[in-house]
């Protein structure tokens, strides 16, 4: 048993160092060269009130350029709601009598 | 819970939680918040009645047939939004595409399909935060 637990051991320490390593190799914050500022992002800031017409920018991208991402959100919603109206739901008081 | 002084300010603030919620929902494309957020007060509004004035009186107030009609049918409404695009041979959602027209920014009209789509989220957002507490109140009682 002790030495599974060494191995154990090893193992979290190897991956933790995988962990640390590949922290330390991402870009610095807030640097305008980052490649998370490329063409999308600059295409959603300039064209977002000419294409859809809305102020609110979160909106527009939430609500428009990736209207079919929100439709699966409100699914995920109504799955989410299923589930728990059939684990919890008694059948006692309310709904259809069976 | 029977409180007289907790059930009188409920009744004074509630109704403008409830009109606050719609319009945080409405006006989604030109304010800050939008349709996830107005969703949650509208619902949030329905939970502190059933709360304050007890669950009996608060499923009298959003009875089970109007949840069980918003549940399914507020994802629906949304698909349906999304068929203008298809009728117009353009894809599914699109907005400016289809030849909607997207109004001065600005106004409460502006935004093509956006509000409309906004409203269906709000509803899907609400019933389901209502949904949720009347079920989970019910396996406590």
């Amino acid at each position: 048993m002790r030495f599974r637990n060494l191995c154990f051991l090893a193992l979290a320490l190897l991956v933790a160092y995988v962990a640390i390593m590949t922290v330390a190799e991402l870009p610095p914050y807030g640097r305008p060269d980052n490649p998370v500022h490329n063409q999308v992002a600059e295409r959603y800031i300039d064209g977002a009130l000419t294409e859809t017409g809305a102020l609110n920018m979160v909106t527009a991208i939430v609500l428009d350029y990736r209207a079919y991402d929100t439709m699966f959100e409100t699914i995920v919603l109504f799955t989410a709601t299923l589930a728990v109206v059939i684990t919890l739901k008694t059948g006692k008081g309310g709904g259809r009598e069976q | 819970m029977r409180d007289f002084i907790l059930k009188r300010a409920a009744a004074l603030i509630l109704p403008f939680i409830f009109v606050y919620g719609i319009y945080v929902i409405l006006h989604g494309a030109v304010s800050p918040g939008g349709s996830f957020a107005g969703g949650i007060i509208v619902g949030l509004s329905f939970v502190a009645f059933a709360t304050i004035y007890g669950i009996e009186k608060g499923k009298a107030k959003l009875p089970e047939q109007v949840l069980v009609w918003t549940e399914s049918y507020g994802t629906l409404w949304y698909g349906l939004m999304g068929m203008v695009g298809l009728g117009r041979g353009v894809p599914f959602l699109a907005n400016k595409l289809a030849g909607v027209d997207l109004g001065t920014p600005g106004t409460l009209a502006s935004g093509g399909l956006i509000p409309l789509i906004g409203l269906g989220v709000g509803i899907r957002v609400a019933s389901t935060i209502v949904t949720l507490f009347f079920t989970m109140m019910e396996e406590e009682s």
